[in-house]
């Protein structure tokens, strides 16, 4: 599962596509990490328009991303979130933590 | 409650099987007329439970995993996911939101949602002989069916 990525002007957007379980989570989490420590982003949109599937991986997908993006002092939001996906957060109490748009 | 029709799988401990686990279920629900919304509750409850199994039930070495799949008489699906691994202490504490002995990919959260997703969940382990996690959910009767 690809993870595309646009950066302009220090705001990052990513993209997180198809079904992102345990066994896609490390590959997910460390693209993100890579690309928040090169763009430096004040601001991080996680795009889940295309995102098939999830479990509690994505949970610790966004809980990573977030606190990576704390780290440099930039904000994050999560948009597009399909139902499937938000039944999940939203069991977490996720939107506790993250916002949600 | 009399079973109706089952499927029992088995698998090896590989990640790669949690996709293949969730879709088999979801297979096999659709005899149950299921909305969307009631297949995507089964298949995250089954690749929470699997999941638990690969990375926890067997955490250096592959190991067996089985998932049974019931239709009971009363329109209901029944979920048994079965490990031979290394068990849980402490049942209580691993259903606890957010605790988990996993690397930083678990969030801790697996148990409470298979619990907020399914009707029942029942976790039985031993430690050291493994651990059976049984789950249902009824499929409401959709009218004019």
């Amino acid at each position: 599962m690809p993870v595309k990525c646009r950066e302009e002007q220090r705001r990052l957007t990513a993209w997180v596509e198809g079904e992102l379980d345990h066994h896609r989570a490390r590959e997910v989490m460390e693209e993100l990490d890579r690309r928040i420590d090169v763009a430096q982003p004040r601001e991080l949109t996680v795009d889940l328009s295309g995102l098939t599937f999830t479990d509690s991986s994505g949970i610790a997908v966004l809980i990573r991303a977030h606190r990576r993006m704390g780290q440099v002092r930039g904000a994050m939001r999560v948009v597009n979130a399909p139902s499937q996906a938000k039944k999940v957060f939203q069991a977490a109490g996720l939107e506790r933590l993250i916002r949600f748009e | 409650m009399k079973v109706e029709n089952q499927v029992i799988l088995e698998f090896p401990s590989r990640s790669a099987n949690e996709g293949f686990a969730r879709a088999a279920a979801a297979c096999f629900a659709a005899q149950l007329d299921p909305t969307l919304e009631e297949v995507n509750d089964v298949k995250t409850a089954v690749s929470e439970a699997v999941t638990n199994a690969i990375v926890h039930a067997y955490p250096d070495k592959l190991g067996k995993v089985v998932l049974k799949l019931r239709i009971k008489e009363d329109h209901a699906l029944e979920i048994v996911v079965k490990d031979w691994g290394v068990g849980i202490e402490d049942v209580d504490q691993a259903r606890t939101p957010l605790f988990t002995t996993g690397s930083e990919e678990r969030s801790g959260m697996g148990f409470t949602i298979m619990e907020s997703f399914m009707d029942t969940l029942k976790v039985r382990s031993t430690p050291g002989k493994g651990t059976t996690v049984t789950m249902s959910r009824k499929i409401a009767r959709r009218a004019g069916r």
